[in-house]
């Protein structure tokens, strides 16, 4: 029987395959690897550039290193702990450090709320809830430079209505509680969104039979939703993840640009411009910078590349 | 180091503090939350589960939103209304000019591009054998920033003065063609697409990866069925497989269009917006933190707001046709 499949799958899949013939099959596969390889060779200068003596980089092109390899760790040296020339006094490392700690909450508190969000607008069904859904999925596209101000102002006047004060001044301007607010506030929407095409797909039966057996909605939650929505939730994670880490904007904004809050990404940002032709610094630091994203990014690719298509193909 | 540690330790304690403390209340409105019975149980679910999320966009985008539109209409500070001379302004400012011109062209060249090289590259891996190594290769700088993306680039685009060794790929590139390489970083109006470069760099790969599982989901037998009546190549791209992936295309471009309106990374990175370069989303950013003037900046918003538009309403548009047919 499965030999019999099997001879009948095979011409079938040949065909599909000539029926794909657009462009002959080694002409692309050349198109592909060329574009590949232009694609990898301006990080590819920037690493092997980070590794080269300064009078090597401003010299000769960071190609010759493959011709006569001088490699060193200066550069990593000096940017990680500092030196006089780098302007880092105390290195990147608390950079990095803040970072770390801007991300990991600014990841964890929207998938937890949007999980909530995403499970109430799915399954307890309530007046508007359809209006609300619509509403924050309309919030998506809304470009963020247009809470910058108010939401600024927020944080550091609190809220009036003429000249009484309705909300105080949270008092969290330039710390960390203010940008994780602003990346949970923004983060929502599309956490929502793609939260909630996955939670409503779950299995209605499931839902029945736990609550025919007496438990709440909050339990429901915990001990069904929860463990069933992991794929989905781990897929957001990531690209909130590396959305947080590479962000520009929230950081510039609402950190006070100094060493005790600032993440890794702004601060490179900053000397670029600092360090102008600096090259034997700014390579290190780009490294640096980039180097956590990626191990992230290939490690959880295929998770990564499922959530994505969750989000965009219907 | 014990210098570093005082300083930075405190930083990670603070961080693990607001995790267990978020789920600690979290858990106890849960336990509160979860004894109700009876008529309330209902509203007191939506609250809870629903509530965090609400609030926090209320004051996080909606109201914001709103205050922006009703800033954008006063003068630097906020204090009294001024019509619509930061409209105004925006419109016939010679330097704004530049600026909204280079947005126009940004949103005009960076999504097609991306978009059309990203299907390019997609149809071409699907004949491919082994088609992972280059995919993740084209997908890698999806995971690096713009400003890292941005540093990347200006190495490439280094140049030195002649006489000087270049060490710029692109300028010795030039050189070996045989022309004068110029000082790209300050050459209008190639330096705006120069810097267009480093984002069609950064997404292509997200089209790419996107409209490769659209043309993957392309029935095969429909493709057999036209291939056995003859057609081939460019005929069944244009009569059978884009008009399948098109719903597709059109997705991945107006998200390369909202991306790229609101992006300002490259510009405040690669040149501060000086040269001629400046877009929108990075002048609003230098008329709020460094001119402080809140309206003219909040006028810039709007706009940007008003170039979405378009996608907000289609995207709401497809949503219902999902929601009616499912």
């Amino acid at each position: 029987m499965s030999v019999l499949t099997s001879k009948q799958k095979a011409p079938r899949l040949a065909d599909h395959n000539a029926g794909r013939k657009l462009f002959g099959g080694r002409i692309a596969t050349i198109i592909v690897w060329t574009v590949a390889a232009l694609w990898t060779i301006p990080t590819l200068g920037i690493f092997t550039t980070s590794f080269r003596e300064k009078s090597d980089i401003v010299s000769t092109g960071w190609w010759n290193v493959f011709f006569h390899p001088h490699l060193t760790l200066t550069n990593y040296h000096a940017v990680f702990f500092g030196d006089s020339g780098s302007g880092l006094t105390n290195g990147i490392l608390p950079y990095f450090i803040n970072s770390i700690v801007i991300t990991i909450p600014g990841v964890i508190f929207p998938i937890v709320l949007a999980t909530m969000a995403a499970y109430c607008l799915a399954w307890v069904k309530f007046r508007g809830s359809d209006f609300m859904f619509f509403g924050i999925f309309a919030l998506q596209i809304v470009p963020i430079q247009l809470s910058l101000v108010p939401l600024l102002n927020l944080f550091t006047r609190g809220m009036h209505i003429g000249t009484i004060q309705v909300l105080p001044k949270f008092g969290i301007a330039g710390k960390f509680a203010g940008i994780w607010l602003p990346h949970t506030m923004f983060a929502l929407p599309l956490a929502i969104y793609l939260l909630h095409n996955f939670i409503s797909a779950l299995p209605r039966e499931l839902m029945e039979a736990a609550t025919v057996d007496g438990a709440s909605h909050f339990t429901v939650f915990r001990r069904i939703v929860l463990p069933l929505s992991i794929p989905a939730i781990a897929s957001f994670a990531i690209f909130q993840f590396l959305w947080v880490w590479n962000d520009l904007l929230v950081a510039l904004s609402f950190s006070g640009g100094t060493e005790s809050i600032d993440p890794l990404n702004a601060k490179l940002a900053n000397l670029v411009g600092a360090w102008g032709a600096h090259w034997e610094y700014l390579t290190a630091g780009a490294f640096i910078t980039m180097i956590v994203p990626l191990i992230v990014f290939f490690a959880l690719q295929r998770y990564f590349v499922r959530g994505l298509l969750a989000g965009s193909v219907k | 180091m014990p210098n570093f540690w005082s300083t930075n330790l405190p930083k990670l304690g603070q961080m693990t503090a607001a995790v267990a403390i978020f789920f600690a209340v979290l858990g106890a409105i849960f336990f509160i939350a979860g004894r109700a019975n009876g008529k309330m149980q209902k509203p007191i679910a939506v609250v809870v589960l629903l509530g965090p999320a609400v609030l926090l966009l209320l004051f996080g985008l909606v109201g914001p939103t709103i205050r922006t539109v009703v800033l954008s209409f006063k003068d630097a500070y906020g204090h009294k209304f001024i019509g619509f001379s930061n409209y105004k302004w925006l419109f016939t400012d010679p330097d704004m000019r530049k600026v909204l011109l280079n947005t126009v062209l940004w949103l005009v060249f960076t999504p097609f591009v991306t978009t059309a090289l990203g299907l390019l590259l997609a149809l071409l891996l699907d004949r491919m054998k082994r088609e992972s190594i280059p995919k993740s290769l084209l997908f890698m700088p999806m995971a690096i920033s713009f400003v890292v993306g941005s540093a990347v680039w200006k190495f490439v685009y280094a140049y030195a003065n002649p006489g000087d060794p270049q060490i710029g790929l692109l300028s010795t590139i030039v050189r070996h063609l045989g022309f004068t390489p110029s000082n790209w970083i300050l050459t209008q109006p190639l330096n705006t697409f120069l810097l267009m470069v480093i984002f069609v760099w950064i997404e292509t790969g997200f089209a790419m990866v996107i409209l490769s599982a659209a043309i993957k989901a392309v029935p095969a037998d429909i493709l057999e069925a036209s291939a056995l009546d003859g057609a081939t190549g460019l005929k069944l791209f244009r009569g059978i497989t884009f008009p399948m992936v098109r719903p597709t295309f059109i997705v991945v471009l107006a998200t390369m269009v909202a991306t790229s309106l609101k992006l300002f990374d490259i510009v405040r990175t690669a040149t501060g917006g000086n040269f001629g370069t400046s877009v929108l989303a990075n002048e609003m950013f230098s008329e709020v933190f460094n001119y402080f003037n809140q309206g003219r900046g909040s006028a810039m918003a709007v706009i940007l707001f008003l170039f979405v538009m378009p996608i907000l309403a289609y995207n709401i548009f497809n949503l219902r046709r999902q929601r009616t047919i499912s």
